[in-house]
Formats: C-alpha cells, structure tokens, sequence
C-alpha cells in the first residue's frame, strides 16, 4: 500500500492505494466517483478521460500513484453550480444516447477547447480522436463541441 | 388552470433523460457497490475446441478467495442457457451449459469461476486453477464444417448442421427458365463485434431468508432475463426482480441470456451475498455474440429491360459453438426482407444453419434484415451494370410504385405503405446526383487516381417483430405484445410504466411526448417507469425498433383509456352527458356553455378522492393496455453515398452520404435523426472498417478495439439527413421505427459506391470490409495482376 494525497473534484483527500491500482478503479472504489465509467482494458475508448492538473487523460493509462498530488477533474466536479458550457452543448446538440462515452468526450473536449478556442470540424474531429462513441454516429458531439467553443469565446 | 400548449409530437423535445448522464451521476450495473459483495471472475478456454479437465480447488486458498469452481463442480447446479427459437422442428440444440463441463469450444468458453473479496483477487486466483487441455481438432468455416469427415463442434450431435430451412414463392424454375438475363453473386457478410461501449456487467443480490432476490443486470431485457432465471433456477418469478439501470448501448448484444447472468445468479444464492461480474473489453470481444457471419449465394433472373423475374437466395449462417437466445432465427428473419423494396414473380429461399468453433453469433443491430438488404441492393446494381443501366433507373423499374400500397410483397409480408418515389426524389435532389454523376464521367476520362463511385441503397425493412401469432407459426417460444400503464396521480402529474427498457434511445423524452399530447399536461409532467420488473412486471423490452411501434403505441392506447375514464367522471362532475363535453388543451369544456370546464387535473383529484363518482366507476385516473398489433411496419428511404477511392493506395473517403428516410410519423425529430446518425456509423462501419477475424487455430485476432477498429470521428463523414413522412397504416400513430435503418441501408450504398468507382477497372466485388487492402486486391485481381 502506497499513500497518495489528491484534490479530486475540489476535495483533497488521502487515501492508502496498491501501487497497481489504476486511477479510474481510485476514482470508482475508493472515491465513489463512478460518474467516470470503463469501457475497454487497452486505453483506447476515452470512456474513463478525466482531467489531471487541467489536461484530459485517460484515467485507465495511469496509476493511481502517478496522480499524487495532483488536481484531478472527473466530469461530477465539471459543473459548476450550472452546466459547463460543454456540458449543456451535449444537451442542446443531442449529442448523446446511451451515455456511456459521455463523460470521456464531454472531458476531452474541455481540453481540446482549451488548446483550441476556435476549432472548425477537422479539429474536433481530430481532438476527440481517442474517445469512441457507438451511438451517435459523432455528428451531433462534433455540432455540440462547436458551439461550446462558441459560447466559451463569446464569455470570455 | 390549463395553460394551452403546443403540439409535442413533432417537436425536437431535448431529452429529459441527459442530465444524469451529462453529470456523472450515472448508474450503470457497474457503479452499484452494496456491502459484502464478493466479485466473480471466469477463466475462459485459450483452445478454440479441447477436452478439458479442470480443477478449480486450489483457487480456493489463494487471498481473498470465496469459492471457486469448475464446471462439473456446478454440473447439477447449471441448467443449459436456452435457445428461444426454434427455426425446424428437427433442429438441433446442443446443450449450452454456462460453465464448459468436459469440452470447451471456442476461445472464451468459460470453464472455471472464482469468487473473491475483490475484482483483482478473483482474477489473480484464476491462475492456480488447473486445467489439462487436450486439443481437438478445430473446425472454424462453414463450408469446410459441412464437409464429410469434418470435426464436429459438438460430438454428440453427429453433425455441425443446426437447421436447414427453405421456401418458394412463385414457380422458380419458370422464372430462370428463359429469363434473357441473369446475375449470379457471391457475397460474404463478415463476422461483427457489436461492441457497444458498457461492457455487460451483472449483480445480484439474495435475500437468504426470504429467498428473494434482486438482479441488475446491462440488459436490454430484464423481463426475459427475470423469466429465464426463473425457468432455469427453479425460483418463482415473483422472488427475482430485475433492473435494467442506466445499460450503455446494446445493439442487440445485451438481447440474451447470458452464461454469466445464470452463473451471479446461482452463485448468490449459494454463497448467501452479492455477486457481481463485469466484462472485461477483451471478454466483451470472446464471450459477448457476435453478429452477421453468413455467405451468401444469390442469383436474379430477369427481362432484357431488367424487370426481375426470379430470386433464388442461400444462405450460410455461422451459428458459432453454441446457440444463444435467438442464434437460429437471425438469418430467417431476413428471409422475407431479400426481394427488398421489388416486384418479382418468384423467389426461392434456403439457408443452412452451421456450427464453428467460434463464439456464437445473435441479434446485432438491423438482425438479419442488414444482410438481407445488403444483398438485393447489391444484386441491383450488378444488374443495371449487366445491361449498361443507371443503378438509380434499374430500381425504379423494378421497385413498388407509390399507388400500388398495400402490396402483398413475394415473401408473404404485405408493406402497409411508402412512397419511394418521393424518398428517392428528395435524396437525388440533396445529393445533386447529375452533378455527381458528371464528375465521375469527368474523372473516368481523365484517369483520375482517385476515381468517385455512387452508391445507392433503397431499402425497407421490418419493424416491430409481431403479431405474436406470426411469430408462434415461425417457432419463437414468446410473444410479440407490448404492455402500458398510464395514471394520472392526485397531484396531476402522469405516471407512464412502460414494458420497453431503453439503453439510449430516448424513450422517456418520446413517451412523455406522446403522454403529454393525449392527455393534455405537460411534457415536464409526465414521468416514464421502465427497465425495473418490480415496477413494471409485464413487457417484452426493446430490440428490432420495437419500441415505438409496439411500446409506444400502447402507451398511447393506455393514455387513451385514461382519457377516456376522464371524461366520464367530468360529465358527472359538470351533470352533462358525456356527449357534451368537448377535451382541448387538457380540459373538459360544455359544449355551449362557458365557464363550465374541468381540467384533467382537477378530475384526476376527483377521481383519487372518490367523493363523488358515476355508478359503477373505479377511484383513480389509471389504465392498462397490451397492445397486440396487427403487423410490421415498414419504414423505408433512400440512401445515396460518393465514395473517393483512391486507385493507387486503396483508400476509401466517403466524400458525401445523403439519407432521406421515411420512418412514418415522427414524434421527436431530434433523436429520429440520432438514431439514424448512429445507425449510419455502425453500417459504413460494416462496410469500411470492422471485421471479426480468427487465425487458422480459432484465435480472435482482433479481439480488442486497436484490432477491431470501430470508427472514431475522424473516421465518419458529416451525414445529410432529410425525411419524407407516410404513416404507417398498421397502427394508429402511423409510426414505423428507426433504430436500425441507418444500419440497413448504409452498408450496401458505401459498398456500391465503392464497386461503382472501381467498375471501369473490371472490378465486381470488394469483400467487405473495404480496407484499402481488400481494395487494392479487388483492383489488381481485376487487372489480372498478383
Ligand atoms: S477505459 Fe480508459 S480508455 Fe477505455
Ligand atoms: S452515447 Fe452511447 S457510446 Fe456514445
């Protein structure tokens, strides 16, 4: 058991972790954050992405002693008292079915619209690359993720 | 009070069912953590086909261990998973037990379980178990596996043929007789992964004392999952309830009785506490059905101006090692789907049902009518190509014309209605297929290395699996009905229990649509129960785009009674004749008299405290209905698809793919055109990008999502959608369903735009899926090259 200390969602906490526990199992066992699901065991699906110290990653690529001391993001600590405008883009865009991908695509596209404010398709689709989705069909999260990056540029 | 409102069906209603979802505060099967349950891992067979010897025991004293078994262990405890379908009476069904007892048969065959404190002790103590293997001989193609002196999957059976099934309409011999032209075509439907991205998990949850017990379960089912633990446990049905929570995505994959669903069930009520088993994605590729996997050998017969005379369809289905719920039916159900959208006067239909060492194949998205339909609409263009016709006039030769519904199609099934002239006008128009048509003529001449092919797919398919006497007369076991609850509750609000059980598609947004129209509330009223058993005990779930035509239209029927309870409780309220009451905007109004109203509120508060009641009626605003309907529907459209091939690498670019559907009356049109979007992306990814492929020995290579490659959003073009809208005439909503038709029509129009590209060349064919290397054999073989 190794001891780690992270800020998940804005809570700092310390927890005793085996050095092979993977960040998405920290984050779904020991700190009930199950809003960040698994979809694959090879960290191709995107499915577990959460943020750590502000970039998207992929929660089941690293261990959970690798996070020590880090902030990390999971998409319950992403709203902030109202829907991040990513968040309420999906909504809007029905860029959404069975939900599943969700909380991966709607992390990475945080961060894409971070490095990108103002990304045209070939950029999201490009950006969101590493998260797959089977429902959708990615026409709406593409629609959904621009006019995210519209609104976050028009407030800021 | 009433407000007055709008119209809800028809209108893009954002779904109610996103905020959860878009929050994290999610429950998928997974997420449940109850205290003192101990986690199941299964050791699965690394042979395709040996005789196995396992002793699980020394598992038990490794950490954390519960209990651990083999097969033979659970030999008497394990009733055989079932096969709900049987295609020919003379069938055969080998014994399925959810644990390999002497035998395993394909690489994933689960042939131990352990049982630990966690989910990582259960997997390290899967290594002290003992196994001696000992090969046997594998046999993993259809055509080889009906060879005399084959090895047998199953020793016992004598034989590797599950079932060989087989129909004609018309007199087929007459129709090939003389016929001036005819095509003859090969094509092979290659194995799929559904893949849907919730891998399955399960937890139950006993009650010792009371002998009860509670099952979450990713399925798309839970009432047949409830009614087969109870069949195969001995358990009454009353003790087990069955909640379907959050489930992400199916596909038709979490339509089945799984071996792990029986095994959680069995092992918590023997170890008296929960137990929970989540799929791993590599099991979720071995252990979870797969879909398709047929050869198909069809020949048209037809006039010198291409007028279809004849179809002769056989089909060669993999049924992989073992049958699962509805194995054998999958490829009957595209029987009455090959003569597609066209007019013939004989079709003859076999197919043979066939067992590998592979893992067993079962519903994947659109179900047999995919395969059906990829194949008459490739067989269209190869005509128009035989007799130097444009693909687009072959089929309006030979298709139903507008006027002619309903028309009593070849196979037996009557299409209620469609238009598909006006499908085709609209998609022709969006796709500008003149233009498209003059650049390809363009590219032709100049030898362009990047050649663009059209590909056209017109399709219908068939929606809603029922009447349930159809279904009797074809050997399924169960019903085809679909079960609705409506109530108005004292407050007003609306509860709907539905028997249908999503896994994304937006049925509580579409029912509460439909709840809010018929009775006159709110959409933000109205409240949609499903996907639980205890909460709503009679349904047959949601697969085959059901759920509308079938689900939803009991739930209008319901409502309907519900309204119909309304108005004769406000005529006694008002002292009028029910005659005289007219209902708008959610309430009871006098005819000629104003001010004498009640909303549907206020009854339903008059009906809850039954103060003041007609004789005769029942206290409360609630209905049931079971809606048996009459037939399919039969939704339809026109799927057009440019494809850049480039002739030097082999590489594919869908360039544009237009989509004009006709789905009958449209509730929601933002999710219509979501179901559709993902639809699209699952049939052009049949066509570009994903097969199951094993090696000689029966090993899955492509048995993780890098192997697999299931299209991420670089890989999909932007889609144009458009609708054309003919009710349905077998149901009263005039819906049709749409889940699958996306699927349906996209695979054969990307691979006829492909073949279309590379015709010049020689090129007839490209197996799917057409990877740049099927491409550029497909090229170099037509050359005449290596
Ligand atoms: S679960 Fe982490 S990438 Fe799939
Ligand atoms: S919404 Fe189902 S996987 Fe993306």
């Amino acid at each position: 058991m190794t001891r780690i200390s992270v800020t998940v969602d804005g809570a700092e906490a310390v927890d005793e972790v085996e050095p092979r526990t993977l960040l998405v199992q920290y984050l779904r066992e020991q700190r009930g954050r199950t809003g960040t699901p698994v979809g694959c065991d090879t960290s191709n699906c995107g499915a577990c992405t959460v943020l750590v110290d502000g970039r998207a990653v992929k929660s089941c690529a690293l261990l959970a002693v690798q996070a020590d001391g880090a902030e990390v993001t999971t998409i319950q600590g992403l709203a902030n008292g109202e829907l991040h405008p990513v968040q309420k883009a999906f909504h809007e865009r029905h860029a959404l079915q069975c939900g599943y991908c969700t909380p991966g695509m709607i992390m990475a596209a945080v961060d894409l619209l971070n490095e990108v404010p103002d990304p045209d398709e070939r950029q999201v689709r490009e950006g969101l690359e590493g998260n797959l989705c089977r429902c959708t069909g990615y026409q709406n999260i593409v629609a959904a993720v621009r006019d995210a990056a519209a609104e976050l540029r028009g407030a800021s | 009070m009433t407000a007055t409102r709008d119209r809800e069906v028809g209108t893009a209603r954002r779904r109610k069912e996103d905020a959860h979802l878009i929050t994290g505060q999610t429950t998928w099967t997974d997420n449940i953590q109850l205290p003192g349950t101990v986690h199941a891992a299964l050791l699965r067979s690394p042979m395709a086909h040996a005789r196995i010897r396992v002793d699980a025991s020394p598992a038990r004293h490794e950490p954390g261990v519960v209990a651990a078994y083999s097969g033979a262990d659970l030999a008497d405890e394990l009733a055989g998973l079932p096969s709900a379908w049987q295609v020919t009476p003379d069938w055969v069904a080998p014994e399925h037990k959810p644990l390999a007892t002497d035998e395993a048969r394909y690489v994933g065959d689960a042939i131990a379980v352990v049982v630990a404190d966690t989910r990582a002790h259960a997997v390290d103590a899967l290594d002290a178990i003992e196994v001696e293997y000992e090969p046997l001989p594998v046999v993993l193609d259809m055509e080889q596996a009906m060879a005399d002196g084959a090895p047998l999957v199953h020793q016992d059976a004598g034989t590797n043929v599950c079932f060989r099934y087989s129909d004609t309409f018309g007199d087929v011999d007459a129709a090939f007789a003389d016929a001036p032209v005819r095509v003859r075509r090969r094509f092979v439907q290659q194995r799929l992964v559904p893949c849907a991205m919730e891998p399955r998990a399960v937890l139950v949850a006993p009650v010792p004392a009371t002998g009860e017990y509670t099952v979450w379960s990713a399925t798309q089912i839970p009432h047949f999952v409830r009614l087969f633990l109870a069949l195969l446990s001995g358990v009454p049905e009353s003790r087990i309830r069955v909640i379907a929570p959050d489930v992400g995505g199916g596909f038709g994959s979490k339509l089945d009785i799984y071996a792990e669903e029986l095994l959680a069930f069995v092992l918590a009520g023997k170890l008296g506490r929960p137990v929970k088993w989540t799929e791993t994605r590599s099991e979720a590729f071995q252990a979870t059905i797969h879909g398709r996997d047929q050869i198909q050998d069809l020949e048209l017969a037809a006039d010198a101006d291409g007028r279809i005379r004849g179809l002769r369809v056989d089909l060669l289905a993999d049924m992989g090692a073992y049958l699962q719920l509805l194995t054998p039916a999958i490829p009957l159900l595209g029987r009455a789907m090959f003569p597609g959208i066209y007019k013939m006067d004989a079709y003859r239909f076999g197919c043979t049902g066939v067992f590998t060492d592979k893992t067993p194949t079962d519903a994947y998205r659109g179900a047999g009518r995919p395969e059906a339909t990829f194949a008459i609409e490739r067989m269209l263009d190869e005509l128009a190509a035989e007799l130097s016709v444009d693909p687009l006039e072959m089929r309006r030769r030979n298709w139903i014309g507008h006027d002619e519904f309903p028309y009593d199609q070849i196979a037996g099934l009557t299409y209620d209605s469609g238009n598909y002239e006006a499908a085709t006008a609209r998609a022709t128009e969006l796709f500008d297929y003149d233009g498209m048509r003059a650049e390809q003529a363009r590219r032709r001449e100049t030898q362009d290395p990047v050649q663009l092919g059209i590909g056209i797919s017109t399709y219908t398919e068939m929606c809603g699996l029922a009447p349930s006497r159809w279904l009797g007369d074809r050997g399924y076991a169960g019903g085809g009905w679909e079960a609705a609850t409506v109530r108005i509750l004292p407050t007003g609000k609306v509860e709907a229990v539905v028997g249908t059980s999503p896994h994304g598609q937006g049925h509580v947004t579409t029912f509460s649509q439909l709840v809010a129209d018929t009775l006159g509330v709110p959409f933000d009223d109205v409240e949609v129960i499903h996907g639980d058993t205890a909460a709503a005990p009679a349904g047959l779930d949601t697969y085959g785009s059901r759920s509308l035509a079938v689900g939803g239209v009991a739930v209008w029927r319901a409502a309907q009674r519900v309204l119909g309870k309304a108005k004769t409780l406000a005529a006694h309220l008002l002292e009028v004749s029910e005659d005289d009451l007219e209902f708008s905007g959610g309430s009871f109004a006098v005819r000629g008299t104003p001010g004498a109203t009640k909303s549907i509120q206020e009854v339903a508060f008059a009906a809850f405290a039954a103060h003041s009641m007609p004789d005769g009626f029942e206290p409360t605003l609630s209905a049931d209905f079971v809606l048996e309907p009459d037939d399919f529907s039969f939704p339809h459209g026109t799927h057009l698809c440019a494809a850049e091939v480039d002739t030097e690498t082999g590489r594919v670019t869908i360039r544009s793919y237009v989509a004009v559907d006709d789905v009958g009356t449209v509730v929601n049109p933002m999710i219509v055109e979501g179901q559709v979007h993902g639809g699209l992306a699952q049939g052009i990814a049949q066509a570009l990008h994903e097969v199951a492929r094993y090696d000689a020995d029966g090993n899955l290579i492509t048995g993780t999502m890098v192997d697999y490659t299931p299209p991420s959003a670089v890989d999909l073009p932007a889609f144009t959608l458009d609708r054309t809208e003919t009710p349905s005439t077998t149901n009263p909503l005039g819906v049709k369903g749409v889940g699958e038709a996306g699927t349906i029509a996209s695979t054969p129009a990307v691979v006829n735009a492909v073949v279309d590209a590379l015709r010049p060349f020689g090129v007839r064919d490209v197996p799917m899926p057409c990877t740049p290397e099927h491409v550029w054999r497909a090229l170099s073989e037509a050359r005449g090259g290596a």
